[in-house]
């Protein structure tokens, strides 16, 4: 029991790390998600093709390789070279791998809107951009929570993947402490940090489904 | 058609809404061809025929949910849509196709509230969002309108709390709370349970009496012969004919009008 609760100090410093890359890859990614979703759905056929491809390309290739061609190869590609640090280099690769996937779940939230709800809007006057913004997306939020609470949740386990970057994470702190001790305790240790931070955000999303339930009679 | 207008009308012939040979295909089948009604200020026309007749399509023309393939639309004089020479049909610009369209409300056969919205909120949404008006300015107005639909105590719930004829009639208070001059109204009650057409009638027998100019695409009989100073009969894409509504249930001058009046009543 000693032994565990001295666990605890090192691996909350991976866990911080851990947390860190979760939240700053959501606040990132969700809003990034939505404006391709909104140009996936726009007239501008173009652009909703271009998106689409981003969307393939993002979700057709491992994060992991993502990532490390961000760190690796980005610096020395013409034009856009940009080298980032380990840790930016991981949250660019999450961001734009993780917009794909919340981009896809808005767009089908967007699509199961009613064309009534359009037309309703219209004849009233409004224009597209307050259709979306007042009757539309409001409305796809309770429809979208299952889907995005998912994504949200593969996210905290997705970002063990920074290992390959040698940043401390959660779980690359315990593995070190594996490797040092020869006892697998942290691993457990660290299964139940995850599992903690998993049930925070399935509560959450409880909380955010309840609160929207009730308008849906 | 000036001997088809009611004497209280004959003096103050203002047309608000002009349609003149409306044509319409949806791939290649035509829905409408060459319908042409005029609207005048304070008339009722209610507009009848069978399922697939056109007439929903043709309401929607009038306010550009749909677009017409030919023929020219005049809202209160202004040009919404017309066809040249050459037979190429143009829109005005969209900012005006907008404003035109403001002058016109409609109500729909499946209501179409907003469901994340309370019933006042449904209703001061557009003349907040629209129009700019404070909330300060417009509740007032609203939960008078809200009264006048028998609704007002339901102001604070959800559209999915309410029966189908309560919800059509926030649908009217909503529309009306934009102040258009012309209603439009598409099959209002053929979604409703036979019990609940009654109140949503009553309202917009209301509207009729408070000199409303309204458009009405029905099924109800009823209500095409007691409120409708006008009845417009359509069939297989083409307005059959139209007439004062006592003269056209009493003596439908056309086969198709006959047979199909003989079927509904």
């Amino acid at each position: 029991m000693e032994y565990v609760l001295s666990l605890l100090g090192p691996l909350s410093q991976g866990a911080l790390v851990t947390l860190k890359l979760f939240v700053i890859t959501l606040a990132l990614a969700v809003p990034l998600g939505l404006a391709l979703a909104l140009v996936r759905v726009s007239r501008f056929r173009a652009l909703a093709r271009l998106v689409g491809g981003y969307i393939w390309l993002m979700r057709g290739t491992p994060l992991m390789l993502q990532m490390l061609f961000i760190y690796f190869a980005l610096p020395f590609v013409p034009v856009v070279g940009v080298r980032f640090d380990d840790f930016p280099a991981a949250v660019v690769a999450f961001a734009l791998n993780y917009a794909a996937y919340f981009a896809e779940i808005f767009r089908a939230g967007i699509q199961s809107i009613d064309r009534g709800q359009y037309e309703g809007a219209k004849v009233l006057g409004l224009s597209y951009g307050q259709t979306m913004r007042r009757i539309v997306l409001p409305q796809i939020w309770p429809r979208i929570l299952p889907p995005l609470s998912n994504e949200t949740i593969t996210l905290v386990k997705d970002t063990s993947l920074i290992y390959v970057l040698a940043l401390n994470d959660l779980l690359r702190a315990a593995r070190g402490i594996v490797q040092r001790d020869f006892t697998t305790t942290p691993f457990i240790v660290a299964a139940c940090f995850y599992l903690v931070m998993t049930l925070v955000l399935t509560w959450g999303f409880q909380y955010l489904e309840k609160r929207y339930a009730k308008y849906d009679a | 058609m000036p001997n088809t207008m009611p004497e209280a009308l004959l003096q103050t012939r203002e047309v608000m809404i002009s349609a003149q040979d409306i044509c319409k295909a949806f791939n290649g089948q035509p829905v409408l061809r060459k319908v042409s009604l005029d609207l005048m200020r304070g008339e009722v026309v209610a507009v009848i025929g069978p399922s697939g007749s056109g007439k929903s399509t043709f309401l929607r023309c009038l306010n550009h949910l749909e677009t017409i393939d030919s023929g020219q639309l005049l809202i209160e004089g202004e040009v919404l849509a017309e066809t040249n020479a050459a037979g190429i049909c143009s829109y005005v610009p969209e900012a005006q196709i907008r404003r035109i369209g403001r002058k016109m409300g409609m109500v729909f056969q499946s209501f179409n509230l907003f469901p994340h919205l309370t019933v006042l909120e449904n209703v001061i949404e557009a003349p907040m969002v629209v129009k700019g008006l404070a909330r300060a300015q417009i509740v007032p107005r609203a939960e008078a309108l809200l009264a006048k639909v028998g609704l007002l105590e339901k102001r604070n719930s959800y559209p999915a709390r309410l029966s189908g004829g309560q919800k059509q009639r926030v649908a009217i208070a909503r529309a009306l709370a934009m102040e258009p001059d012309i209603l439009l109204f598409d099959e209002p009650t053929s979604a409703l349970d036979p019990e609940l057409t009654g109140e949503v009638l009553r309202t917009m027998r209301e509207l009729a009496q408070e000199k409303m100019t309204m458009l009405v695409v029905t099924h109800e009989m009823g209500f095409a012969r007691e409120v409708a100073n006008r009845v417009a009969f359509m069939d297989r894409g083409e307005l059959i004919e139209s007439g004062p509504a006592a003269e056209f249930f009493a003596q439908p001058k056309h086969a198709r009008t006959q047979a199909f009046l003989h079927n509904m009543l």
